[in-house]
C-alpha cells in the first residue's frame, strides 16, 4: 500500500491540513470493460484525524468520494511542531495511517 | 469484545477477512467501533438520507459556502470545499443531490476543528450539490449547482 501524502502549514494558529490517500474507491455499480463482471464495491467507511492525540476530525464517506481520495481540514488553536495522525479504514476491513508535523 | 465483534460485523460484511485483520493487529478497534451508517448511504434520496442521520428542517443560511465548479468536465473528480461562517460549527454533511446515492460523506468536527472540508467527489449528473451544518445543535443548509458534462457515477 502506498503511503498517505500530507502537508500541513500554518497561519497564526489555524493549520491547514491537506492529504491523498492511495485507493481505488469502487463504487460497486462499474463494470470490468475486459470481462464484463461488476467489480465489487471496495471504498473508504471512515476517516479520523488527532492533533497531538486529541480528536479533530471523524467522518463517514460513502462510494460518492473520487479514486485516490483527496482531504483537506483546518484546525484552530494548533502550533508548529504539533503532531497530525490520520486513519482510514475501508469496507474490506484495510487500514492505513499517517502522520505529519505541523508546519513541516 | 462482544460489542466489539457485533459492531465490526455490523460495519463490514466479510467475517473472515476482518477477523484475519483484527488477529494480525491491522484493524484498529477504535476505528471499527466508528459508526457507519449504511442506511444512510445506501439511501437513494436526500430526504431519506437526511432523516436517517436526522439532519432534516435544516435552515437556509447565507453563511454557508460551497465552492465547486459551475460546469465539471468530468464528473469522476468534482472538487468541494465547503466553509460554514456558522459559530459552533460541529459537523458538515455533503451531498450531491442526483447521484444515484445522494449521500457523499460527512464529518464531525471537535477540539478546534474549523467549519472547513474539501473533498473531491463523483457526480453522475448536474445537480445541486448540498451541505447540511450543524451549529450550536441547530442545523443550516446550502447547495451549490453544479453542471456535469460526463457523469462519473460508473467509476
Amino acid at each position: 500500500m502506498e503511503p498517505m501524502r500530507m502537508r500541513a502549514t500554518i497561519q497564526g494558529d489555524v493549520a491547514d491540513i491537506k492529504l491523498l490517500i492511495n485507493h481505488p474507491e469502487e463504487t460497486g455499480l462499474r463494470k470490468d470493460p475486459k470481462t464484463g463482471q461488476i467489480v465489487p464495491a471496495h471504498f473508504i467507511t471512515n476517516v479520523t484525524a488527532t492533533v497531538n492525540g486529541k480528536q479533530v476530525l471523524s467522518a463517514q464517506w460513502g462510494v460518492g468520494i473520487s479514486k485516490n481520495p483527496f482531504m483537506g481540514f483546518k484546525v484552530k488553536g494548533a502550533k508548529a511542531g504539533d503532531k497530525v495522525v490520520v486513519t482510514w479504514v475501508d469496507n474490506k476491513g484495510e487500514t492505513q495511517s499517517g502522520e505529519t508535523t505541523i508546519g513541516s | 469484545m462482544d460489542a466489539l465483534r457485533r459492531n465490526i460485523l455490523k460495519n463490514a460484511g466479510g467475517v473472515g477477512a476482518i477477523g484475519l485483520a483484527i488477529g494480525a493487529g491491522l484493524l484498529k478497534p477504535t476505528l471499527a467501533l466508528a459508526d457507519w451508517n449504511k442506511a444512510a448511504f445506501d439511501a437513494k434520496t436526500v430526504p431519506e438520507a437526511v432523516k436517517v442521520l436526522g439532519v432534516a428542517n435544516a435552515a437556509e443560511s447565507k453563511d454557508i459556502v460551497i465552492k465547486a465548479p459551475d460546469i465539471a468536465e468530468n464528473g469522476v473528480v468534482v472538487p468541494v470545499e465547503v466553509t460554514s461562517n456558522i459559530p459552533g460549527t460541529e459537523y458538515i454533511m455533503v451531498l450531491a443531490e442526483n447521484n444515484p446515492t445522494p449521500l457523499i460523506a460527512d464529518f464531525d468536527l471537535t477540539n478546534g476543528a474549523m467549519g472547513y472540508v474539501a473533498i473531491r467527489i463523483k457526480m453522475g449528473k448536474t445537480g445541486p450539490v448540498r451541505a447540511i451544518v450543524k451549529a450550536n445543535g441547530k442545523l443550516y443548509t446550502a447547495f451549490k449547482q453544479v453542471k456535469v458534462t460526463i457523469g462519473g457515477c460508473g467509476g
